[in-house]
């Protein structure tokens, strides 16, 4: 009784403990400390999307847009860096940025009642557009101001021989984790995405709170953006390219629902992490980029698939 | 008299819990059998094994001289067994006439014939007297319309076996004789049916057998004609009840809640007061505008003109956030579409609109002192659940109604509307319910009972009230209230049919 609970609660963990399992018979310096490091910082921007996109996908919705906002934010950001903007100033703006564009598409969402996959998909085309228009189509440095220095610890720093990204990852996590099951947003999220009409006749301020989702998506699609630039210390106008497909991917493997209502936050960073370990796994057994991808979208299936078994059967 | 369908040892078992215990029951052709028992006791999960929605532990099912194991639903709608299911089946977004036909649609050279289903349709509604465009979503009808049109399903089947799982429970008298007349008609042309309901009169005007569960074990059967209410209800609730409609009355206090003028969808300038420690109920027939009434005054139906007041002072309702606010409570008549997530926990859906109450000013929920809430209200109702973190869609349709009205009383309201709070709820429960009304009552709030159940209106409301086509048509108070009165009332406006 109790254990197969545990194991239809935990579906995701467990396969990705089986992943882990098969790969390192495969190749003994998987399990190694820095190829895990390296891991966690290759997962950690994805995995911090995905749990904004955790958040709009739990209210039955979708965005699209992040991608894109990754790449505009970033351009924004590298050119405030460049221009020797004070670093925690260059950081809020950038984050509001993109929680604004965020904002933006739920408005429409909301307000104009258009449906979340047009909506995002509008967003996610004129904001890249944007971007191009703004970075011209090339790079953007981040300078060489003292500011450019610090700017690159977000991306490239350690604490502890920890990589940044990933101790930001862990933060935003329990953050998210935090206002999902701890307050009353996260209820409320929980009920838009379980019946909106059972939430907005219990007097839930239905179109507030998407919006707020949204524009979460898009403040940590913006962090995202800000990791990405330090990292490389410059915007790339084409950044984030496909990046909202991974962000799904993760949430679905994780065992949200993308019918709304149910799913964890704890289930979108194994769902992350899956899709890491895979793309690390197939890097190191020298798999062709190619194969990779058809290797990513069988393993996908796979999981989606066992997954909905599960449930026709409960 | 034929047997058509025959149950032996039926057993059932959900995550361990045992349902349903070797249970029998037979039906006949050309008979109305009513299946009886508490919510929870068990009668939908029989019916669904029946049909084929959920699978037998153990026992056997015998239709028409044959064993049969039916694993979708599909399977024993093609073999002739119909069913009616306690919650409604329908989408809201498809039109009535592809609701009816959902999934057997005619068809000519692979294109649905929609005008055959169309003109189907229209004839099915008719038999049931309904004068419904079969192109209308079925979204647009009212609860009880939508029922008529489960119903017109069911007919449309040509089934031998019909079941009806409380199909009355939103139906006002006018559409219940209908439905009677209806049953009336499939009985003498030979059908088995079985008729589930919670309102125990209808049960011996209509039916011929009863077949009583408590806790999931079938403890009597036998004719109708040998069994008096009384026994009925001591079989069914194990004890004595009595006095079902227990009145007290109480000196209503100030005017709590004036509506002037109120002009919305559905009702023309009504105007009435309620005051504190006192329940006006609300009569009329199906359409007759009472729940469009109750959703403008909680501001869930936008207001055309005119004011609610609540204690003298004017409330703005542009949303039913503001209904919430201005602490009204609302319990809908719909309670899968409206009332609750039914994918969702017990627990999560009552604290939903009263949630205010365990967070402090960041927004924290406080989880322990959300349980200790909870858990009174699931004891206070005697909530059949095992525990509080039940999924609803798993409860009976019984006591997800009384969740539904926990959930409304969370948030502490000073006006209460109730739009047909006892739907589903068995004999015990509700005189529960109405004992918690009086409670309530006592306590000062102010209650608008909407109710369908003219014993019930009668029984415990202060005051009546009669809509008829969106109009206030009579008022009375409970010494003057008779059915007669408010009958007359309820089809004074109706200007046409
Ligand atoms: N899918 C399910 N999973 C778990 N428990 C269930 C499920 N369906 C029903 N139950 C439980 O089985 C018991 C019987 O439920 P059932 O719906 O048959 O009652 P009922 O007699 O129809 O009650 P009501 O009069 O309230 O409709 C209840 O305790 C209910 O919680
Ligand atoms: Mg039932």
């Amino acid at each position: 009784m109790k254990l197969n609970d545990f194991i239809s609660e935990n579906k995701s963990l467990i396969g990705l403990i089986i992943l882990m399992a098969a790969v390192s018979f495969a190749n003994a310096n998987f399990l190694g400390i820095d190829n895990m490091l390296n891991i966690l910082r290759q997962t950690s921007i994805n995995a911090v999307i995905a749990m904004g996109m955790t958040f709009v996908i739990l209210t039955a919705g979708i965005d699209l847009a992040v991608g894109s906002i990754l790449a505009f934010a970033g351009a924004i950001c590298a050119s405030l860096i460049g221009m020797d903007t004070p670093l925690i100033i260059a950081l809020i703006a950038t984050i509001m940025v993109g929680a604004g564009l965020g904002a933006t598409s739920g408005v429409i969402i909301s307000y104009f009642n258009v449906q979340p996959f047009i909506a995002t998909l509008v967003g996610m085309t004129m904001i890249r557009g944007a971007t191009l228009v703004y970075t011209q189509g090339r790079p953007i440095s981040t300078g060489y101001f003292d500011v450019a220095e610090s700017f690159y610890q977000f991306g490239g720093g350690y604490i502890l021989g920890i990589p940044n990204p990933v101790i930001l990852m862990v933060v935003i996590f329990a953050l998210c984790w935090f206002v999902l099951s701890q307050t009353r947003f996260g209820r409320y999220v929980y009920a838009i995405g379980g019946n909106e009409n059972v939430a907005r006749l219990s007097g839930i301020n239905v179109k507030k709170v998407k919006i707020l989702v949204y524009a979460l998506s898009g403040a940590l699609a913006a962090l995202a953006g800000i990791i990405l630039t330090a990292r490389l210390e410059s915007a790339q106008p084409t950044a984030g390219l496909g990046y909202e497909l991974d962000a799904i991917a993760a949430v679905v493997l994780g065992g949200t629902s993308l019918a709304g209502g149910k799913g964890r936050i704890f289930g979108t960073i194994i769902g992350a992490l899956i899709i890491g370990v895979l793309n690390n796994a197939l890097n190191i057994m020298d798999v062709s980029s190619y194969y990779q991808m058809i290797a990513k979208g069988a393993v996908i299936l796979l999981a989606v698939v066992v997954d909905s078994r599960g449930k026709s059967n409960a | 008299m034929t047997t058509l369908l025959e149950l032996q040892g039926i057993e059932k078992s959900f995550s361990g819990i045992n349902v349903l215990k070797s249970v029998d029951l037979t039906i006949r052709a050309g008979r109305v059998v009513a299946l009886a028992g508490e919510n929870g006791a068990g009668k939908s999960t029989l019916m669904k094994i029946i049909s084929g929605i959920y699978q037998r532990d153990a026992g056997t099912v015998i239709y028409k001289g044959n064993e049969v194991k039916f694993t979708t639903a599909r399977q024993s709608m093609d073999a002739g067994i119909g069913i009616i299911h306690q919650e409604l089946n329908l989408l809201p977004e498809l039109s009535v006439a592809e609701n009816i036909y959902l999934g057997r649609e005619p068809t000519k050279l692979g294109k649905i014939q929609w005008d055959v289903i169309e003109r189907e349709s229209k004839k099915y509604l008719a038999q049931l007297k309904q004068d419904i465009d079969p192109k209308t979503p079925l979204g647009k009808l009212s609860i009880a319309q939508q029922q008529m049109v489960e119903i017109a399903k069911a007919l449309s089947l040509n089934a031998e076996v019909i079941i009806m799982d409380e199909p009355t429970d939103a139906l006002t008298d006018i559409e219940t004789a209908i439905l009677f007349e209806v049953v009336d008609e499939l009985r003498a042309q030979g059908k088995g049916l079985v008729f589930i309901s919670h309102r125990l009169g209808e049960i011996f005007q209509m039916c011929d057998d009863i077949a009583i569960l408590r806790d999931g074990e079938m403890i009597h059967q036998g004719p109708v004609s040998e069994i008096t209410e009384d026994d009925l209800i001591r079989h069914m609730v194990g004890r004595e009840l009595s006095d079902q409609y227990p009145f007290v009355p109480a000196a209503p206090g100030d005017v709590r809640i004036e509506v002037e003028k109120l002009t919305a969808h559905g009702a023309k300038e009504i105007s009435f007061t309620a005051n504190a420690g006192e329940v006006v109920g609300f009569a009329g027939l199906v359409g007759a505008g009472r729940t469009e009434l109750a959703k403008a005054i909680f501001g869930a139906n936008p207001i055309d003109s005119g004011t609610v007041k609540i204690d003298g002072k004017e409330i703005r309702l542009k949303s039913p956030q503001d209904g919430v606010k201005a602490q009204i409570g609302y319990v809908t008549e719909d309670r899968k579409q409206e009332g609750l997530v039914q994918s969702q926990e017990l627990s999560t859906n009552m604290s939903l609109t009263g949630l205010g109450r365990f967070c402090n000013v960041l927004g924290f929920v406080n989880k322990a002192s959300e349980a200790v809430t909870i858990s009174e209200y699931i004891e206070a109702f005697a909530i059949k659940t095992r525990d509080a973190n039940t999924i609803i869609s798993n409860l009976s349709g019984g006591n997800q109604q009384k969740v539904s009205i926990a959930k409304s009383l969370v948030p502490e309201p000073k006006v209460l509307i109730l739009d047909e709070p006892t739907r589903g709820v068995d004999v015990g429960a509700k005189r529960e319910i109405y004992t918690l009304i009086n409670k309530l009552k006592a306590e000062g709030l102010c209650i608008l009972l909407i109710s369908s159940d003219m014993p019930e209106l009668l029984g415990i409301s202060d005051r009546i009230h009669v809509l008829s086509s969106g109009k206030l048509t009579g008022s009375f108070s409970r010494a003057e209230a008779t059915q007669e009165n408010i009958m007359r009332c309820a089809v004074a406006g109706q200007t046409n049919g």
